[in-house]
């Protein structure tokens, strides 16, 4: 096991430039996720590291090495691809076994790690078979097989669930954090959903365009979004944003609602403001403002309203069953303390 | 109208009874596959197997150009056990087929793994490596043939300028110098459809096995070994089977460069059946010489048979 540092790490292909200067500190055993919308650069960092791709500027190390000019095998890492890249010629045991093969390891070795694995995965049943002869959720085991059987410094995981169907998805989520509680082998995940960064990570890493937008624990992005891109990334249905600028102690919408603010920011009286507020801290209110219901999307433990602020559009989450019918008006609020504001052309965070 | 209703009232009974048989035969898979497979037959058996049958019989018949023959049993046969010509006929074929066939897979397969790097002007060398497959055969026969002249070789001649011989190289008058020959022109030829082929089987390789296998330590060496190899094993089948097949029946350069001379040295069967049948107008004979690669290219198919069957990673299905 191992801690990992990315120094100022940039990539160009030619002269494309797809990172530009990213920094991330990952303790030894932690699980980090790198999450961000696609094509944000998450997959060509995850194969800097794992020296599949030259890095272009700054630097990687993993434990106290710079790792730049290593090759993939003195890296002692192991990854799991998004197709799971099985061998198809050999069995799973075979597949779990080459790593160690190639280095010469002996039989009985081979043999009791291979035992281990199948038995921490549940593959024993398995290790005759062809990749072939496997589900989706067996290969990504078996992809996961061959990575702990190595006892890497560090796992890297790029987008391993994306072609399970959404109940696998759940199971094996489950299983990977159980494992990582099991093994402690500091992870690196690649994913662009942010649900699995949420209920996985110790930490994570929010990227976009080739730069970190944040990096944090699952609640502090979802409490304290540093920015307005983490805050529609964070959370789903995605957060509203109400346009508008701060007048007296709250904040009027474009539109001429008045939302209440706990405390405005210094100085920004009169000043355009973007008003964040999650569809999850919307609550029923007949003294809030009102808003036209537009679509009604029952789920049955909770009821999504799409509604129509002044002009504006407001995604609600009740947990009550509503009784409106669109087009009728209705009055909601939030609590002042759950809200965030905005800088309306940086999309920096305006509260504390 | 009315004529129409009371002729089909009147015929009623009959045209149901045939409909329904008819309706039978159209609608019975069996026979809807036997019709479906009428036309595919009988040009294969119009212009694949009566050719060969006639052939075949023909080996067993004292046929001539110009007089129709007897059957004479295996008489052709015995005579040929007893040629040494038909012999050295036999060994030169295996030679060329088993060397050619060889030298071809390992050029070839060099080619396709170049050919599937990052190169510099890649679709050029791309193109290069596809232009002896291009060129007609007999064109580059005759190449070939001003190439090993005896008196204009480009060869001889850029050797005597470096001064390294001092007289022109006989190249196809001597018997092995023109196995040589023949055996490189051949190569020459057919090195492009191996390379092409086994770079089509390449390209079909995902690299992240590739990415998976360097992160599991294997060096360049042993990712060949254990992952493209293997992975490439059943076009190998295919593309060589093919190869060899083709060699053995090689005529035309042969034919364009040396006309099985010196002294037979180049002879195939190909090109012996061909002089004693059509030039020497012994067509039993030469049918018995074709008749007699039937065998060997049978056992050709055999092998590359067994090599081609599926091998269990291939399939899916029962882990038996
Ligand atoms: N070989 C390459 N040459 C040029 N540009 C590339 C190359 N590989 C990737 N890119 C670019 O780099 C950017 C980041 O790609 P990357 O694969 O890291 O995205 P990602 O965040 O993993 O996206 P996804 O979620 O879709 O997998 C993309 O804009 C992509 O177009
Ligand atoms: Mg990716």
């Amino acid at each position: 096991m191992a801690s990992v540092e990315i120094r100022d790490v940039r990539k160009a292909y030619g002269s494309t430039r797809v990172i530009h200067g990213v920094d991330v500190d990952i303790a030894d055993g932690e699980f980090v996720i790198l999450v961000g919308p696609s094509g944000c650069g998450k997959s060509t960092l995850l194969r800097m590291i794992a020296g599949l791709e030259n890095i272009s500027g700054g630097e990687i190390r993993i434990g106290d090495r710079v790792v730049n000019d290593v090759p993939p095998k003195e890296r002692d890492i192991a990854m799991v691809f998004q197709n799971y890249a099985l061998y198809p010629h050999m069995t799973v045991a075979d597949n779990m076994a080459f790593s160690m093969k190639l280095r010469k390891a002996d039989k009985a070795e081979i043999e009791s790690r291979i035992d281990r694995a199948a038995g921490i995965l549940g593959l024993k049943p398995l290790l005759d078979r062809f990749p072939r002869q496997l589900s989706g959720g067996q290969r990504q085991r078996v992809a996961m097989g061959r990575a702990i059987v190595r006892d890497p410094q560090v796992f890297l995981f790029d987008e391993p669930l994306s072609n399970l169907d959404a109940k696998l998805r759940v199971q094996m989520r489950t299983e990977i954090k159980e494992l990582h509680q099991r093994l402690k082998t500091t992870t690196v995940y690649v994913t662009h959903d942010q649900i699995e960064a949420m209920t996985m990570a110790d930490k994570i890493v929010v990227m976009h365009d080739g730069i970190v937008e944040q990096i944090g624990s699952p609640l502090e992005l979802y409490d304290r979004p540093g920015n307005r891109f983490v805050a529609g990334f964070i959370g789903s249905p995605s957060m509203n944003f109400l346009d508008g600028r701060i007048s007296g102690d709250g904040f009027e919408t474009d539109g001429g609602l008045r939302l209440p603010l706990a405390t405005a920011p210094a100085g920004s009286e009169g000043k355009p403001a973007v008003y964040g507020l999650r569809p999850e801290h919307i609550a029923l209110d007949p003294a809030g403002i009102p808003v036209t219901v537009k679509v009604i999307e029952p789920t049955g433990s909770e009821t999504q309203v799409f509604a129509d602020a002044a002009g504006q559009q407001v995604v609600c989450v009740f947990r009550e069953r509503i009784t409106a019918k669109p087009g009728e008006t209705i009055h909601i609020s939030a609590n002042p303390r759950l809200i965030h504001l905005f800088d309306p052309q940086e999309g920096s965070r305006l509260t504390h | 109208m009315v004529d129409v209703a009371s002729t089909g009232m009147n015929h009623r009974p009959a045209t149901g009874s045939q409909r329904s048989a008819w309706a039978k035969l159209s609608t019975s898979s069996g026979w809807l596959g036997f019709w479906y497979m009428v036309p595919a037959a009988g040009i294969l058996i119009l212009f694949l197997a009566y050719p060969l049958f006639l052939g075949v019989w023909m080996s067993f018949t004292d046929t001539r150009i110009g007089r129709p023959g007897e059957f004479v049993g295996l008489e052709n046969y015995e005579w040929l056990q007893d040629d040494t010509v038909f012999w050295l006929s036999v060994f030169n074929t295996l030679l060329y087929t088993v060397v050619a066939s060889g030298a071809k897979f390992v050029i070839g397969l060099y080619l396709a793994l170049l050919m599937n790097h990052h190169l510099p002007f890649r679709s050029l060398i791309r193109a290069l490596v596809l232009i002896p497959f291009i060129v007609p055969t007999v064109l580059s026969a005759i190449a070939f043939w001003w190439i090993f002249d005896s008196q204009y070789s480009i060869i001889s001649w850029s050797l005597m300028k470096m001064g390294l011989i001092t007289e022109n190289i006989n190249f196809l008058g001597d018997p092995n110098l023109a196995r040589a020959c023949v055996i490189f022109a051949n190569i020459w030829r057919g090195v492009p459809f191996i390379a092409i082929t086994l770079l089509a089987g390449l390209q079909t390789v995902s690299p992240s096995l590739y990415e998976a296998a360097t992160l599991d330590g294997a060096t360049r060496w042993q990712l060949f070994r254990y992952v493209t190899y293997p992975l490439l094993t059943p076009i190998i089948a295919i593309v060589m089977t093919f190869s060899v097949l083709f060699t053995f029946t090689d005529f035309q350069l042969i034919w364009a460069m040396t006309r099985g001379g010196p002294v037979n040295s180049t002879h195939l069967m190909a090109t012996l059946s061909y002089q004693r049948a059509i030039l020497s107008g012994h067509l039993g004979e030469g049918a018995a010489i074709a008749t007699a690669m039937i065998p060997f290219l049978l056992a050709a198919i055999m092998f590359s048979w067994f090599g081609l069957q599926q091998r269990k990673w291939q399939h899916g299905g029962s882990n038996d």
